[in-house]
């Protein structure tokens, strides 16, 4: 499979009042197309700045650093561009085109003063040459493919007469009008009803199929990963810890971070299951530690942990993670 | 169990909202909660599911007194606490406490963790001098495993994490009998999540005090709840035993509801399709006739649709249904 | 020899962390009250700062220019009338000798006075009917909104002719003048911040905990409603400047020889045409007054809400 996103070497600053806030702390992966490919961390691990810093949509007080940043083979490394203008330019012309996103929360994404259909039409007209009947015959199919019952009616509501299942299916309905190739979901069930979840996630599974585009999907939820991820990235404290596909990540997790996790989360199907916490509190991130983030944290957290951030050992080849006891463990099998 | 050992009883308690009801439009009346009974042991979890709108935060809250009940009865050690007034109030303030949502917004910004947590004290009048609840408060935070030095610090400066542990040391200075936990978990992270259950749980070995855990998402009640109640629509749905009713539950909504629940597993995830429910919550302004259920059940009959089925005990559960009898 | 000692640090950073190395709950911020905070944003402010120093100037200057010049307020000098700024007197003399630095430094006293004060009035007033209007709701904020409603109906400026005429000039009548239907819009305002604040958790958490009424309002709803409240106040101080000097300018303020900015521009107001520099100066000294203290309020939202940053 041909990699459709390359990321290589990413950093992300904020400058706040309180200082520096190193938010994503070189992070390198790629997105193969087709694909769907789960990104799990905890809330400020970095997760969601780097899919705002791909799509060009963060904030000034942002920094970025970046070696390669490569989109379908063409440079959208904002660090390339001569100015800040000719870089917005060309990321607007990708964005609802080629790459698009569906955002956690539907209300802060839909005008609420606009109808519907209008609102869907939106980034139809500004990527192809659609007249307005033909923008709006093709929202209409698009209400029709998230499953929006009587979209003939619909269309013409103001998106609070919609429930929060019925936004989120917009939102998704928005993301694919123009068939992108990349479609960046974060935490879209986040604010959703189990009930609802369910059928927003397949939702997505089926939509990412019929149009064959790759999935980034940003989750707190292991859950929600295990159901629709083929790939796992897993981060912590700005930085991937471990990479793998689904069955590695849950069948074999070599990161004690991994590992963590799968422990403290609940599986319906175990009946007397006990909880392992993970003890302590996130880094924080305006002074984070110089070696392994998860230092702090670690049941099996070593002298050298706290003085260097370990490299990636390969455990196969879709398979790598960063943590010093790989690197003891190969230590004590060659001495 | 015996009636001594039920700390908080409910009897058909209803709570209702008015809403609009301008000079030209009737007031519209939402049934929050809608003749809800139940029963919670002394020492035990009682979890409360269900989807948002279902009015399981409604009933914790007036449980707690913040809302005043538009019918029916609420018993706590044995006393009717439905009308309390003046020094018996307070009293009952004392012994049941309450674990907000939203770690963010359940701390006052203005004031120092140590101001918080001797808040409660002061009220109450515990302890001679400010020396000794400032000692408490201190050991407080130990007890949910943060610093001394936290206590002068400001609540914006914590984790969410951190801060659910604040207000979890903040109604434990009280020593309550009773704490009602308002989805105290789902604005956490998972490893923060399991975190905070396990800090209820070792309060509970230690203290045995009793909760009612409300909660949407289903993962982590289990681990917490001895028993569980299945709401929706300002109605109890099924109650029983945690590992009963999640291994076989029994009301067509507890069963769509569990088995959304995505499973953590790769290969198993994947199979798993399960038929999703359709359709979402109806309008709690515009509830259905019968079984509030019978909108999006699959087994729904005119029956259903008429009238609302009793909950009604079997194989020692209560249901609503008309299907399980 | 040199590389057993690598191997030696090497195992022993492989070595397992102790609990205590490790520091899971460590917080980098350095901790701030919430007025350091606002001082810091207010600070970066410039405008907002250079207003502050001109307010704080002019205020010494109008303690202690009356106190240590040769002049006084009322003192007339008809041998040097009408005269241009010089070094004996800074900003020349009226038609009476008087020295305008010294009558800008009195007008400066009552004028900051007024304002100050007229401020502290509405704000006590307006924090405590609006809180309460908010906290306690229902029937008792319909009629106490509505009785505040009726008083904000009816011009101001009648009030305060009706109170000097009843009252007579002085600056305690000009106060209760612009007292009387002042507080009203503080009041709204913190009736408005009640409102949203305690459906707030923590407002709740401290009902669930037993706190009484007033306690949740002024612990827990004013203390977090500051912000706008000291907003509001800057601005109601130069509205009472204005509606000072105003009333002096039109006759009925603080009475002569006091002076007072309106009443020196009105006086003025006859040699506009032969000393137009006399109307300057207390022009001049409202203006600059007035500006500053918007500059103040200002700078004070932007550091005070954390949504204007």
């Amino acid at each position: 499979m041909d990699s459709l996103l390359t990321v290589k070497n990413l950093s992300v600053d904020f400058q706040t009042d309180q200082g520096t806030v190193h938010a994503v702390r070189g992070i390198s992966f790629d997105v193969k197309s087709g694909e769907i490919l789960g990104i799990v961390g905890e809330s400020g691990s970095g997760k969601s700045v780097t899919m705002y810093s791909i799509m060009g949509l963060l904030t000034d007080n942002a920094e970025i650093r970046c070696d390669q940043l490569e989109f379908q083979g063409v440079d959208i490394n904002p660090t390339h561009f001569e100015d800040k203008k000719g870089y917005l330019a060309a990321m607007k012309k990708l964005r609802g085109c080629s790459m698009s996103m569906i955002f956690q929360d539907p209300m802060t994404f839909l005008n609420p003063t606009m109808r519907i259909g209008k609102q869907l039409c939106e980034p139809i007209l500004n990527h192809t040459n659609l007249t307005k009947q033909q923008a709006m015959q093709r929202a209409l199919e698009l209400m029709a493919l998230v499953g929006i019952p009587s979209p003939e009616t619909r269309i013409r509501q103001y998106p609070f007469e919609f429930s929060g299942g019925m936004r989120q299916r917009i939102i998704i309905a928005i993301a694919m009008a123009n068939n992108p190739l990349l479609m960046i979901a974060d935490e879209p069930t986040t604010a959703l009803d189990v009930t609802i979840q369910a059928q927003v996630l397949e939702l997505i599974r089926t939509v990412s199929k019929q149009m064959q585009s790759s999935v980034i999907l940003i989750t707190h939820d292991l859950g929600v990963v295990a159901s629709l991820c083929d790939r796992i990235h897993i981060m912590y404290g700005g930085k991937i810890v471990e990479t793998g596909t689904d069955r590695e990540i849950f069948y074999s997790p070599n990161h004690p971070y991994t590992a963590g996790l799968l422990s403290c989360i609940f599986d319906p199907r175990e009946e007397h299951s006990e909880l392992t916490p993970i003890q302590g509190s996130p880094p924080d991130l305006l002074s984070p530690p110089a070696g392994c983030p998860f230092v702090d944290r670690c049941e099996k957290a070593m002298k050298i942990c706290k003085l260097k951030m370990p490299e990636y050992t390969q455990l196969s080849p879709t398979h790598s993670s960063a943590c010093w006891l790989n690197e003891l463990a190969k230590g004590g099998s060659e001495g | 169990m015996n009636t001594a050992d039920v700390i908080l009883k409910v009897e058909d308690l209803k709570t209702y909202f008015y809403a609009g009801g301008g000079l030209f439009s009737q007031k519209k009346v939402i049934k929050a909660v809608d003749g809800v009974s139940l029963e919670i042991f002394r020492g035990e979890t009682l979890g409360l599911v269900g989807e948002s709108g279902c009015g399981k935060s409604t009933l914790g809250r007036t449980i707690v007194k913040l809302y005043e009940p538009a019918g029916g009865k609420i018993y706590f050690d044995g006393q009717d606490v439905t009308a309390l007034q003046g020094p018996k109030l307070k009293q009952f303030r004392k012994d049941v406490q309450m674990i907000f949502q939203d770690p963010y917004a359940s701390l006052d910004p203005r004031m120092t963790i140590g101001e918080i947590l001797k808040e409660p004290m002061t009220i109450h009048e515990l302890y001679q001098n400010d020396a000794q609840r400032e000692q408490r408060a201190v050991e407080l935070l130990r007890i949910v495993g943060l610093k001394p030095d936290h206590i002068r610090r400001y609540p914006h400066e914590f984790s969410g994490g951190q801060r659910q542990r604040i207000s979890i040391a903040r109604t434990l200075a009280l020593d309550p009998k009773f704490i009602i936990c308002d989805e105290p978990i789902s604005a956490l992270d998972v490893s923060i999540q399991a975190q905070i259950i396990n800090l209820l749980k070792q309060i509970q070995e230690e203290s045995g005090l009793s909760y009612l855990f409300v909660a949407h998402d289903l993962s982590m009640v289990k681990h917490i709840s001895n028993r569980i109640a299945v709401m929706y629509l300002g109605h109890i749905m099924e109650i029983g035993d945690s590992h009963e009713l999640y291994l076989h539950p029994m009301h067509p909504y507890s069963i769509a509801l569990l088995s959304a629940v995505p499973i953590p597993d790769p290969v198993e995830g994947k199979q798993k399709h399960p038929e999703p429910i359709a359709g979402e919550l109806p309008s709690p302004l515009n509830p259905p006739m019968g079984c509030p259920f019978s909108t999006r059940c699959p087994y729904a009959d005119d029956r259903c649709k008429r009238e609302m089925p009793a909950l009604k005990e079997k194989n020692g559960r209560m249901i609503a249904c008309f299907r399980v009898e | 020899m040199n590389q057993t000692v690598t191997s030696e640090q090497g195992r022993n950073l492989f070595a397992p962390l102790s609990e205590d190395e490790k520091n899971n709950e460590f917080i980098a911020v350095e901790s701030k009250t919430y007025l350091q905070d606002a001082w810091a944003h207010f600070r970066k402010n410039k405008l907002a700062l250079i207003s502050l120093y001109f307010l704080l100037f002019m205020l010494l200057l109008a303690i202690f220019v009356p106190i240590f010049s040769p002049y006084s307020y009322y003192e007339q000098d008809l041998t040097m009338t009408n005269v241009l700024p010089c070094a004996a007197h800074p900003l020349g003399t009226d038609k009476f000798g008087r020295d305008i630095f010294v009558r800008i430094m009195y007008g400066a006293r009552i004028s900051l006075a007024v304002g100050f004060a007229a401020a502290f009035i509405n704000l006590f007033i307006g924090v405590i009917y609006g809180g309460v209007c908010g906290y306690f709701g229902g029937r008792l904020d319909m009629v106490l909104m509505r009785f505040a409603d009726i008083i904000y109906s009816i011009p101001s400026m009648l009030y305060v002719i009706m109170v000097m005429l009843v009252f007579g000039s002085n600056i305690f009548s000009v106060l209760l003048a612009i007292s009387v239907s002042g507080w009203i819009g503080m009041a709204r305002q913190v009736r408005t911040q009640v409102l949203s604040l305690k459906e707030r958790e923590y407002a709740q958490a401290a009902r669930v905990m037993g706190a009484g009424h007033w306690r949740i309002l002024f612990q827990h709803l004013i203390s977090n409603s500051i912000g706008p409240i000291l907003v509001n106040m800057t601005l109601m101080v130069p509205e009472a400047i204005f509606t000072e000097a105003f009333l002096a300018f039109v006759g009925i303020g603080i009475s002569i020889p006091q002076s007072s900015w309106g009443s020196m521009a009105n006086e003025a107001r006859s040699l506009l045409q032969s000393h137009p520099i006399q109307m300057l100066w207390p022009v001049l000294a409202i203006s600059l007054t007035m500006l500053s203290l918007n500059f103040i309020g200002d700078g004070l939202n932007e550091a005070l809400d954390p949504r204007k940053r």
